[in-house]
């Protein structure tokens, strides 16, 4: 049977199209309105509520928690105080990316760990004797984003001391009656937060926040809101961007950090004394050289877009609709120097836009690439820059 | 410090189309300046808080006819630029039925068969026949146009291109241009519309900004021009940009700033300097002069041809022409501070009807009797209204909770008969307000401010000719090879290094920017060649 999210009971009303997608066994609403576009919109200009309740969610507690956890996660936890979250990688020992999460560290010694998978025995596997507890508490837990240039000031009249809490940081507080965590976290690349409730205070906790959230033009965004909102933050997706080297059957379907863009999180590397699971494969690509890819952006040349549909007398379409696939990408010899697992067109950038994955000599930023389009089932390939990822990065998100 | 007085570019009028025009004058190097008379840009295109928290756009409100290559070739994306969609549009009528359109076509279809399975059908067919249509003219309408006039064999050689093209054109497409190019808007709506609402809904595109009923001939052309835009590729689709078209005149000034563009502000202009025919430069109002070869108008064709430089320095066939050049505005706005959003009957609670036009002119013939007083000289008894919630859409536009709504009203003609529009600005208002009543009972309660603007108005704060919005009327005569007259459609003037950018030229108004685009264009070619 398809799950419900602690949500359900008013995200079921919300729904006016009856379109739902399963997520991690959960119902989980495609889009709301008819218009998909109108709930991207206001997480940009004003704030959308996304359920993220079906995440899987790790307690991680007890006193060699944090030793436990420098070695499981590529960034180091060590420097995640209390109070703070980060976004992470964990890698096999061949260096290649098991998945991606984020995690809040509540105290010295208690965490909570989301993923989009189940890592329930992967993470106990590795816990060995240590005197860490791992608990699955992905059913106890509601979660709810709040994103957009709106999110702080309606947040804050509902729990104040929200208010000053800076990028990737997080704070107990009070929605009503009801205990949360609220940590500014998010997946939209906006300034946005994510509220922590127990299940049993999810829907009053909806109910509370829409009180003072409807009037700012706030509504509820689906997924595919948010999976435009993520590919104009430059952030992945796992089974789009990449994949869990767990069950890939080939080191194609791997990739390391450094090859899916998260190079960032090992910066420092030199100084920092862990032994982390895959270090020694990382440090290996790096002083040799062996990534095989770049993870970039992509953004098309409106004028070839226009000329491709045009030479078809076609309305060049502009579709806000993301693509999931692998869009082939070219060189000037009509080589394949790599593909576009996201591709999207942005409202906000006004191009048609992609993650890509590139041979590291095309990756410089500017780089002319071309990419190969299908129209009326026939190939074209049409011209294209790389460019650095995010494409939309509003001051607003970290300020 | 000095004030700069001598530049390589003068534009006069920071309009939108002065904005676009001054930002490609500076990014291919020349020392430009934008000289706005009032103490904002924009022109008619001005978000102002005219209440404390509230912001009205004054006159201009929503926007599709932007070409989008300017949205590039300017970066406007780097300097905030955002049309933000609008998902609705929703037809209300006085008698509590409505017909509610959004995204989703089929549910589309479901709503117009509640009035006519008919013309659930024939909505899409309407719909595609009007995509061919501005598919096949966009490329007319996004070059510049040649010279009738001219012997110059290049000149004819375009105007033969224009020919085949046409001839290559699917028949019935052309066919279908013609008759909106020449026609009624409401002989068209009437082949494939026979619901009052879906005709009136419709018609009112035929009508905006324009002296003409939509039984009128030249309503077709004006329903065509107002399709000629998109959203994202949508053709025919408006957007609100955020913060109102105020806010996208803003983008505008930082983008023309960031190529490097002075804009001077509170700096309104005399006349052009010319010597020996050619223009040397400008004077202001306060006796400052400025000195530069190439000088711009982004003003009307009256003013361009009229006002700023001496009309006996032209010839007489060319002034005979703007003379004769019809402005005749006839609409007006009415914004208005609201404590909440209008109820409407049935629809009590709701208020996703409020996110696009809400388009006050159920039939042809509401719309046609609004034309009638017009005809004789009076603003509308009961008048068509184009209204926009834009709160609904940008929640900066009020405050949290509160509306702001900017009502479009037709007809309002600049010359009352018997009447002078100071006077009547008042009772004008107390009848539109009375109208939106008769659509959304209970209206007037909710009113905090109400702002009423007259085509007077237009003319008195945006400096546009009788307070049309064009800057000159869409009629045949005074579109593509004749605007704003027939030898001078190329944005040059017959004074040397003077050049013309504003709505009054090819293609047109509405906040589009292709005057302001292709008059640099020109500019541009125009210097090359001297080099």
């Amino acid at each position: 049977m398809i799950r419900e999210t602690p949500f359900h009971p008013r995200t079921s009303v919300a729904n006016q199209t009856g379109l739902w997608s399963h997520w991690s066994g959960y119902l989980a609403t495609d889009r709301y309105q008819m218009s998909d576009k109108f709930e991207y919109f206001a997480i940009r200009n004003s704030a959308a509520v996304i359920d993220t309740s079906p995440l899987y969610k790790y307690r991680i507690m007890g006193s060699d928690s944090e030793r436990f956890l420098a070695g499981v996660l590529a960034r180091d936890i060590r420097k995640c105080r209390p109070g703070q979250a980060h976004y992470t990688v964990w890698c096999d020992d061949d260096g290649w990316v098991v998945e991606d999460g984020v995690i809040l560290r509540f105290s010295d010694d208690e965490f909570l760990l989301t993923a989009a998978e189940p890592n329930m025995a992967y993470l106990q596997d590795l816990a060995g004797r240590m005197a860490v507890e791992i608990v699955d508490v992905s059913e106890d837990y509601g979660a709810l984003a709040l994103q957009g240039p709106y999110a702080r000031e309606i947040l804050k009249q509902l729990a104040p001391e929200m208010e000053e809490i800076g990028y990737f940081h997080l704070t107990p507080a009070k929605v009503g009656d009801a205990a949360v965590t609220i940590s500014r976290t998010g997946y939209t690349g906006d300034l946005g937060y994510e509220i922590w409730v127990d299940r049993d205070d999810a829907v009053g906790v909806w109910d509370t926040l829409f009180e003072v959230a409807s009037p700012y033009g706030v509504i509820p965004a689906g997924q595919t809101a948010l999976l435009i909102a993520r590919i104009e933050a430059g952030l992945v997706l796992i089974d789009v961007d990449f994949h869990s080297s767990r069950y890939a059957w080939n080191d194609d379907q791997r990739t390391t950090p450094h090859e899916l863009g998260l190079g960032w999180m090992l910066r420092n590397l030199e100084s920092d004394d862990r032994a982390f699971i895959g270090r020694s494969a990382i440090e290996r690509e790096l002083a040799e050289g062996t990534s095989r890819w770049r993870t970039v952006g992509v953004m098309v040349d409106y004028e070839d877009w226009n000329r491709v549909y045009g030479e078809r007398s076609l309305i060049p379409p502009k579709d806000h609709t993301p693509e999931h696939g692998g869009m082939m990408i070219y060189d000037d010899r009509l080589e394949r120097i790599g593909y576009t697992p996201s591709f999207v067109y942005s409202p906000m950038v006004q191009r048609h836009v992609g993650i890509a994955r590139v041979r590291p000599e095309h990756a410089e930023p500017g780089s002319e690439v071309g990419l190969e389009v299908t129209i009326d089932h026939r190939y074209d390939v049409v011209k294209a820059n790389v460019t650095l990822l995010p494409f939309y990065n509003p001051p607003r998100k970290t300020a | 410090m000095a004030v700069k007085k001598k530049y390589d570019a003068i534009v006069i009028g920071g309009g939108h189309n002065g904005l676009v025009n001054g930002s490609y004058l500076a990014k291919a190097g020349l020392d430009t300046v934008i000289l706005e008379r009032r103490h904002l840009v924009g022109g008619a295109a001005i978000t102002e808080e005219l209440y404390p928290g509230f912001s009205f756009t004054t006159f201009s409100y929503a926007l599709s006819l932007l070409r989008p290559e300017i949205i590039h070739e300017l970066e406007l994306t780097k300097h905030g630029f955002m049309p933000l969609l609008m998902p609705s549009t929703f037809a209300p009528t006085e008698d509590g039925e409505y017909l509610l359109l959004g995204q989703d076509k089929n549910e589309n279809h479901h709503e117009i068969a509640r009035h006519s399975p008919h013309d659930a059908d024939a909505y899409d067919a309407y719909g595609h026949m009007m995509e061919q249509v501005v598919h096949a003219i966009r490329p007319l309408m996004d070059s510049i146009p040649p010279d009738i006039t001219s012997k110059d064999p290049e000149e004819r050689a375009r105007m033969a291109a224009i020919g085949s093209y046409l001839a290559d054109l699917p028949p019935g497409v052309l066919h279908d241009m013609i008759r909106l190019l020449t026609g009624s808007a409401a002989d068209i709506l009437e082949d494939y519309f026979e619901s009052e609402l879906m005709q009136g809904l419709h018609a009112s595109s035929g009508i905006i900004g324009t002296k003409v009923g939509p039984r009128s001939q030249g309503s077709g052309l004006v329903l065509l021009y107002h399709s000629f835009g998109e959203h994202d590729g949508a053709y025919g689709a408006w957007a609100f940009h955020k913060g109102g078209n105020g806010g996208f005149t803003q983008v505008l000034a930082r983008a023309a700033e960031s190529f490097g563009v002075e804009i001077r502000l509170e700096s309104p202009v005399d006349h052009v300097v010319t010597k020996n025919g050619r223009a040397t430069g400008v004077v202001l109002e306060d006796g400052t002069e400025l000195q530069a070869k190439t000088v711009v108008s982004a003003v009307d064709p009256r003013r361009t041809f009229m006002d700023l430089v001496d009309p006996r320095e032209l010839p007489s066939d060319l002034v005979d022409n703007i003379r004769r050049f019809k402005f005749q505005g006839t609409s007006a706005k009415v914004n208005f501070a609201l404590d909440a959003n209008p109820t409407y009957p049935g629809l009590e609670g709701r208020s996703d009807q409020y996110r696009g036009f809400v388009n006050m002119g159920p039939s042809l013939d509401y719309l046609e009797r609004a034309y009638d007083d017009a005809k004789y000289g009076w603003y509308s008894q009961k008048p068509y209204i184009d209204g926009c919630i834009q709160s609904n859409v940008d929640p900066d536009m009020a405050p949290p909770g509160k509306a702001v709504m900017s009502c479009f009203i037709q007809y309002a003609p600049y010359h009352l008969k018997n009447g002078d529009w100071d006077e009547e600005r008042d009772r004008f208002g107390d009848r539109v307000q009375k109208t939106l009543e008769g659509f959304f009972p209970g209206f007037s309660d909710l009113v905090l401010h109400r702002e009423v603007v007259t085509p007077l108005d237009i003319e008195r704060v945006v400096g546009l000719t009788e307070g049309n919005i064009f800057a000159g009327e869409f009629l045949a005569p005074q579109m593509f090879f004749f605007r704003p007259a027939p030898g001078w459609n190329q944005y040059r003037t017959p004074i040397e290094g003077y050049y013309q950018c504003g709505s009054g030229t090819h293609p047109g108004g509405c906040v589009m920017g292709a005057p302001g685009r292709f008059a640099s264009q020109q500019i541009l070619g125009d210097l090359k060649k001297k080099k």
